[in-house]
């Protein structure tokens, strides 16, 4: 009786579950009926804080404004070196230098001049570019949604509620208020300060723009900046600065309609979540359709995006590797985008390898099932990955991990010898061979110096060597801990112990680091101290308070990074410029160092085009900072990605932000592999199943004795 | 009975209030308004105008209690306790430190969290009591002696590991469900199965042992006893007469957690990625939204009132002995 | 420290107390409480061993070191490069090896430490780690014997009949197998890493006895917070009634209806801000984490006070109308006398039974704590930091097992021998169930 129960109560269930989805994957986490459809499935662990284009400056939030704003210029997707091209604009700026004679008239010149007073970008942009629909933009003899009451909110709970929409094209007086925007009292971009420092009449601007309503604020002009007509305007700068093309290329200059600010500055919206920190309205490919950073993001093709082309010629390689095959075809091919929320790792991972997410980055805990390395060293997939066709993608990112050294610090810090040989001694004493062994199984490359691998003035091998912490023995040998021990001893801490007070050196290290992850790490780090004796305090703290710290230079060493934020060696540099000092001026001089030499080599490097002359400068200032070590130099980090055989189009690019519009899906292919990797295993269940129903047995059997002693007692 | 209800309600008040004051001293001694500023206009080139523009914003430059600047009902009205804390009472949380309205976020939230714990709760419940009243039914046998050690055993492994191995074994080894994830309408159902079993399972133990000893009681009572007497079998007493008379500790100790539903389940939540207030409150703890948190912890301790106050009323619904104090 | 003066406490506190021998005595009788008894006051041993610090030059980087340290000095001080395997020789992670010709092979690398004495691990390791087990568990059965003889040499004198209602065999056997198991797991860790290494390398087996204090610590120190607190205000509730009632209950009321999860944030947060501002206090790495472990515990005991209390309020208010309580007032007793000569006694069967409770819950709370990051500092070793580690290591393949099951075994012992111990308590005090008992 119990056998045929239980048979029967099986097929229920088995039923029950499948009747749920009509394909063979149980463990699909996406909508049956999505799976045809031309949709890259990605994720995000935490939402973007901000998407307003004046604001976001970081990665994640580049993530997806990248797809949504066009900044006039852009980097080629296949070239390399990195080659800026126009995205927006028509063609390239055209520069002009102007000098002072002694009549202080100013001069114009095409050529640059020995002062330069001020530099000139004139810009030309595409006529046609529309912007997406948006209801900031419907229109009827005037504006639909720019005079909401409390009534028009009524029923309306996100930007999709609206239910006219418009479009306009874009004009060159959409950038010129974007530059506005980068000063307004309420948007709180994070360039202000610097591009008021280059920007001419921006300050001046921001004065007079306070307290003004958008409209008054629309009709302020900044002095620097012209709009000459519909398609050209002029931005005036102070001197000369090359890498200022680089900041139009980047988010910061897209172009933003002024009905964008006059609609999300409604009363009400805010209130709703409803403003441009979450639905952007931008002129690129996608527009972003949903924005639930409690579950998932969605960018959509925006219908009115402007004719742009796959690239057609790039690397010699390139045409190989089939990144060509789309060569000339309009942009984008992908749908439709969406983003699910992922906090945790592990999922994540296993998702992917199931086929539920179309790309990954590998986790130096899922590294030794993915990666393993060739006799020649060679970074591989593992087999079982290489049966599911994934691809892997390297390149070492243009950024640097470092240890800084707080140079007012009275230990550590200051310009003498003792200090200076403390921090050499220091330096060779953190292994980072180890730790990018232990903790990023080797994907990234110790530094020899402040410029990343891809900056110009990179130099590999002998020609790179940092000769104060490495030795060249047909590449780089760390020096031996003893040359650290002697270094420890002529600055007067010989075996940690300070010769003057005859106490134990202790140190602090301060880091924003404080999960259980980071455990191992900071014991690491304590490991490499006490190699010379050191005692080493670590002070883990929240970020804010760290930041705190760094600011008011109560650090002692800290551990931070960089990221470059355009492809130029004046991105890395400067954060060792004097000027830039963290307690002086707020820079991003974090350790406050103050080198006059330095100082002067960087005023001129910066403005030098790349070339010999730059390269001698930046030999110079390389070998400053590898003397005075206000930096352990620590590593670039490797970036590895596992690519699925559907996901297509993919070339590296690590300054690039815009990089979707030109992949492709090929969503049978990946129907088909989701299909054979997920049959679900049902014996085990039905074993445990089985198991607790046997389990009725002993309990049928004990009734049965007991209604027998009920019984027999009567 | 209205009267009651409301003389109930009154006295919730200064309940409320002081966890309000607790929470904003804990809150505003804790982190600064400027460490917050800090924090959320990110890393790079940030200016000490920019944060106090910052706190302009966000209503932080008031000072905490008293304005000596602002006469008469300003004094009081502008400053950051009344702004922050005491619009907490006519539910206006306010907007997040980064920038989001909290109300509309818990609206949104709070269903996902009711989707994962009400079903759990009812399961488990039924469970628990199936589990307990066997135990009771196989008394002084060799079956409730192991599942009481069964019990002691499932109450002493930590949640986590429950966690931990139920994603690896069905998500990942058997591919019977999602690993994590959330979705609406049907789609809702295959992502809910397994946080819903591992908590059903996870709460056997202490919920088995309490049910039991509850039943044990309500056993040895004479009633059941003359029932026994009377010749009904050990079933029919068991349903009967125990089951019965158990419902209203079971049915009030239910209404008390049933508000606080909608908080949803810290970690539960967050591994498996459901957007409900859970993992909502363990991203402010993480991220340091102290604007998000203190509006949890009102809206946690407002739940647990009415929960408070619904089970007074069941009481006096349920037992007419009880007297309307 | 703390845990030797709580338990010698409460130790004086029953001696005194001659209410409570029957219960104990029936505890005694009771064998899993036995068994659960003794792991218990191995766990505590373990514990203490781990509190008694001392100076010892250049051993560590804060220059103290614990007597448990001492002890097992192998085992901290063998350290790997990053994991390994439990009993393996080899790390758990291809490395590139440069052989005696100068070739280079992508291999798994030797340890430094575990299992160095083989020259060729995979013929040698089984009988190695065998002839290991064999001598330390001779070892123990020696220690053992001593200690047999030892007693009967003490024991002897008195009367053989009280010792052996004392102590009765099934106890000694128990102690014996522990000793013998724990010279054996001793003998094997000084070769071997017998739970493997974790990422840094660091023994698993070391973590996990040294994460014994933590649980320990955070059990005993919170219930011993939440004492005084929950039975001073409970007992003054019910014993006075009127405003002091009024009071009391508004107090904890309030209390109970945060969500302690957020209550203990807020609190950790505080801790660290002041750190953070008195860098000074603070030289070592211990302090820093003691304090935030201790104040872990403070706000623990905070949270959890209430349930306690209020039930001694309801156990107060139903005694203070008894006939004794009644007769003693109208005798002129005065108030606090009766508090402490009738009302603290006939309460404390509650006391006991909700202490050894919440015990076993506050050993589990502290894993889901450190999991959201609130819990103990990063730097202490802590079961629930080793879980939260874990997970990580879970998504690794091959799998990396170890360091949870670690944790998972010792906390799941520690927890499973608190409750079962708890169990017997609660049967052995509560009153109603001692009548049907019998």
């Amino acid at each position: 009786m119990f056998d045929v129960n239980c048979t029967r109560w099986l097929v229920l269930i088995n039923c029950l579950l499948l009747s749920g989805c009509n394909d063979s994957m149980l463990n699909n986490p996406y909508s049956a009926i999505e799976h045809d459809k031309s949709i890259l499935y990605s994720s995000f662990s935490e939402r973007p804080k901000h998407l307003d284009p004046a604001v976001s400056y970081s990665s994640n939030e580049y993530a997806i404004i990248g797809q949504i704003y066009e900044p006039l210029f852009q980097y080629h997707y296949l070239k390399r070196p990195y080659q800026l091209i126009p995205l927006t604009a028509t063609k390239m700026p055209e520069i002009t230098y102007l000098s002072e004679d002694e009549s202080g008239r100013l001069l114009t010149m095409r050529t640059v001049p020995e002062t330069v007073r001020f530099t000139d970008y004139l810009i030309e942009i595409k006529s046609g570019v529309h912007y997406q629909p948006h209801p900031a933009l419907a229109k009827m003899e005037k504006y639909i949604y720019h005079d909401l009451e409390a009534d028009d909110l009524a029923g309306i709970s996100t930007i999709t509620d609206f239910e006219k929409l418009g479009t306009r094209e874009m004009i060159a007086e959409d950038y010129v208020h974007q530059i506005k925007r980068l000063v307004h009292p309420k948007i709180h971009s994070p360039i202000a300060e610097l591009m008021k420092q280059y920007i001419v009449g921006l300050d001046d601007f921001s004065n007079a723009a306070k307290e003004k309503n958008w409209l008054e604020f629309r009709a302020q002009n900044i002095s620097g900046v012209e709009v000459i007509d519909k398609y050209h305007f002029r931005i005036r700068i102070y001197g000369k600065y090359p890498q200022f093309i680089f900041w139009l290329s980047m988010p910061f200059f897209s172009p933003m309609p002024w009905e964008a600010d006059v609609f999300y500055g409604q009363e009400g919206l805010a209130e709703r979540n409803i403003s441009l920190d979450w639905f952007p309205i931008g002129t690129g490919p996608y527009m972003l359709m949903e924005n639930n950073p409690n579950r998932q993001m969605v960018l959509s093709k925006n219908p009115y995006f402007h004719l742009e082309r796959y690239p057609n010629a790039g690397e010699s390689h390139d045409l190989a590797l089939g990144l060509l095959a789309d060569a000339g075809k309009p942009l984008p091919f992908i749908d439709k985008v969406i983003y699910v929320l992922e906090k945790e790792t592990i999922p994540y991972w296993n998702k992917f390898l199931q086929g539920y997410y179309d790309a990954s980055g590998v986790a130096s805990d899922s590294f030794d099932q993915a990666i393993q390395f060739t006799g020649s060293g060679q970074a591989a997939l593992t087999p079982e990955l290489q049966e599911k066709e994934i691809r892997l993608q390297t390149a070492v990112t243009t950024s640097i991990s470092y240890l800084g050294f707080n140079m007012i610090d009275s230990i550590v810090g200051g310009k003498s010898d003792k200090a200076r040989k403390l921090r050499r001694a220091i330096s060779i004493a953190i292994d980072y061979e180890e730790y990018i062994s232990i903790f990023m199984n080797g994907r990234g490359v110790p530094a020899q110096g402040l410029l990343p691998p891809g900056i110009f003035g990179f130099e590999a091998d002998l020609d790179g060597l940092n000769p104060y912490v490495y030795d060249w023995n047909d590449g780089y040998q760390r020096k031996s801990i003893d040359t650290a021990k002697r270094l420890m001893d002529e600055a007067g801490f010989k075996a940690g112990i300070d010769s003057s007070t005859l106490e134990p050196l202790v140190l602090y290290l301060d880091t924003s680091a404080s999960g259980p992850d980071d455990r191992a790490r900071l014991n690491w780090y304590r490991k490499q101290f006490s190699k010379l004796g050191i005692q080493l305090v670590i002070r883990a703290t929240d970020y804010n308070r760290f930041q705190q710290k760094i600011r008011s230079g109560n650090a002692q060493l800290f551990l931070w990074g960089w990221n470059a934020d355009y492809p130029d060696p004046e991105n890395f540099f400067f954060l060792l410029y004097g000027p830039h000092s963290k307690i002086k001026t707020g820079g991003e001089n974090a350790v406050n160092y103050q080198n006059d030499a330095y100082d002067r080599l960087f005023e001129q490097m910066r403005n030098l085009a790349n070339g010999p002359d730059r390269l001698a400068k930046i030999h110079q200032l390389q070998e400053i900072i590898r003397y005075d070590a206000p930096w352990v130099l620590g590593f670039y980090p490797k970036s590895y990605s596992l690519i699925h055989s559907w996901y297509q189009n993919l070339k590296p690019h690590l300054m690039a932000n815009n990089k979707l519009k030109y992949t492709r899906i090929d969503s049978v292919k990946r129907n088909r592999l989701r299909q054979a990797w997920n049959v679900p295993l049902w014996w085990p269940l039905m074993l445990l199943i089985g198991l607790l129903g046997i389990l009725i047995f002993p309990a049928i059997i004990v009734y049965r004795k007991r209604k027998k002693a009920v019984i027999n007692a009567l | 009975m209205i009267q009651y209800i409301f003389r109930r309600l009154m006295y919730t008040l200064p309940l409320l209030l002081g966890v309000n004051i607790l929470t904003f001293f804990l809150f505003f001694v804790v982190n600064t308004p400027n460490d917050m500023a800090r924090m959320q206009l990110g890393q790079k080139h940030v200016t000490e105008q920019a944060v106090n523009k910052w706190k302009v914003e966000h209503g932080y430059d008031l000072p905490l209690f008293l304005n000596t600047e602002r006469r008469s009902f300003k004094q009081i009205t502008e400053t950051v306790f009344y702004q922050k804390s005491i619009k907490l009472f006519a539910f206006e949380f306010g907007v997040s430190d980064s920038g989001r309205d909290i109300g509309a976020d818990i609206k949104q939230r709070m269903w996902p969290s009711l989707a994962i714990a009400l079903p759990s709760l009812l399961l488990g419940l039924l469970v628990n009591i199936f589990a307990a009243l066997m135990m009771v039914l196989f008394r002084h046998s060799y079956l409730e002696f192991w599942g009481v050690v069964a019990c002691v055993v499932i109450m002493s492994i930590s949640a986590l590991f429950y966690i931990i191995g139920g994603q690896f074994l069905f998500s990942k080894l058997l591919k019977l469900v999602p690993i994590s994830g959330f979705g609406y309408g049907i789609d809702t159902l295959k992502f809910l199965i397994l946080p819903i079993v591992i908590s059903v399972v996870s709460g056997l133990g202490s919920g088995g042992r309490w049910y039991r000893a509850l039943f044990i009681e309500e056993v040895e009572k004479d009633y059941v006893v003359t029932a026994r007497a009377k010749g009904l079998s050990e079933t029919q007493t068991l349903f009967r007469h125990v089951l019965g008379n158990a419902m209203i500790p079971i049915l009030t100790g239910v209404v008390v957690v049933l508000p606080l539903l909608f908080m949803g389940s810290l970690i539960m939540e967050s591994f498996f990625s459901i957007p409900g207030l859970g993992s909502y409150t363990i991203d402010a703890i993480n991220r340091q939204d102290f604007a998000i948190v203190r509006s949890m912890v009102f809206l946690g301790s407002v739940l647990y009132v009415i929960g408070l106050l619904l089970t007074d009323i069941c009481y006096t619904l349920v037992d007419p002995r009880v007297k309307l104090l | 420290m703390i845990l030797l003066i709580s338990s010698v406490s409460i130790g004086v506190l029953l001696r005194n107390h001659d209410g409570l021998k029957r219960p104990l005595k029936k505890i005694a009788a009771n064998k899993s409480a036995m068994l659960s008894m003794i792991i218990l006051l191995f766990f505590l041993a373990v514990g203490l061993l781990d509190s008694i610090h001392f100076r010892a030059e250049g051993q560590r980087s804060s220059g103290v070191i614990s007597v448990l340290d001492y002890c097992a000095k192998p085992l901290w001080q063998h350290t790997e490069k990053t994991y390994s395997a439990p009993f393996s020789a080899y790390l758990y992670s291809k490395e590139y090896i440069t052989q005696d010709g100068g070739d280079k092979v992508w291999a798994f690398p030797r340890l430094q430490f575990g299992g160095s004495h083989l020259t060729n691990p995979e013929s040698e390791k089984t009988s190695d780690l065998l002839s290991l087990l064999m001598t330390g568990l001779s070892k123990g059965l020696m220690l053992c014997m001593a200690g047999v003889g030892l007693r009967g040499l003490f024991v002897g004198k008195k009367s053989e009949q009280s010792a052996r209602r004392y102590c009765p065999g099934f106890v000694c056997i128990t102690i014996s197998i522990l000793i013998v198991g724990v010279a054996g797991l001793m003998e094997l860790s000084m070769y071997y890493h017998i739970f493997g290494t974790d990422k840094v390398g660091e023994d698993v087996f070391y973590q996990t006895i040294k994460s014994i204090r933590t649980g320990l610590v955070i059990g005993s120190l919170t219930t011993f917070i939440m004492l005084p607190l929950a039975v001073i205000f409970g007992i003054l509730a019910g014993f006075y009634r009127g405003w002091v009632d009024d009071l009391i209950q508004y107090i904890y009321t309030t209390l109970n209806s945060i969500p302690s999860v957020l209550l203990i944030a807020a609190s950790i947060l505080m801790v660290q801000v002041y750190m953070a501002n008195h860098p000074e206090s603070f030289t070592n790495l211990e302090s820093r984490a003691d304090l935030r472990l201790l104040f872990l515990c403070l706000i623990l005991g905070v949270t959890s006070w209430t349930g306690l209390c209020r039930m001694l309020r309801a156990e107060t208010l139903k005694l203070r109308e008894m006939g004794y309580v009644q007769a003693a007032k109208v005798l002129g007793v005065k108030p606090f006398g009766i508090l402490l000569q009738h009302i603290l006694p006939n309460v404390m069967h509650i006391i006991l039974i909700a202490v050894v409770l919440d015990f076993s819950a506050l050993v589990l709370a502290e894993a889901v704590l450190s999991y959201i990051n609130i819990g103990v500092d990063p730097s202490t070793y802590s079961w629930g930091n080793m879980i939260n580690g874990a997970r990580l290591e879970m998504a690794r393949e091959p799998v990396v097992w170890w360091p949870l099951i670690a944790a998972f075994v010792f906390m799941f012992i520690l927890v499973l021998t608190a409750n079962l111990f708890a169990d017997a308590v609660r049967d052995a005090f509560d009153p109603r169930r001692s009548q049907y008992g019998q």
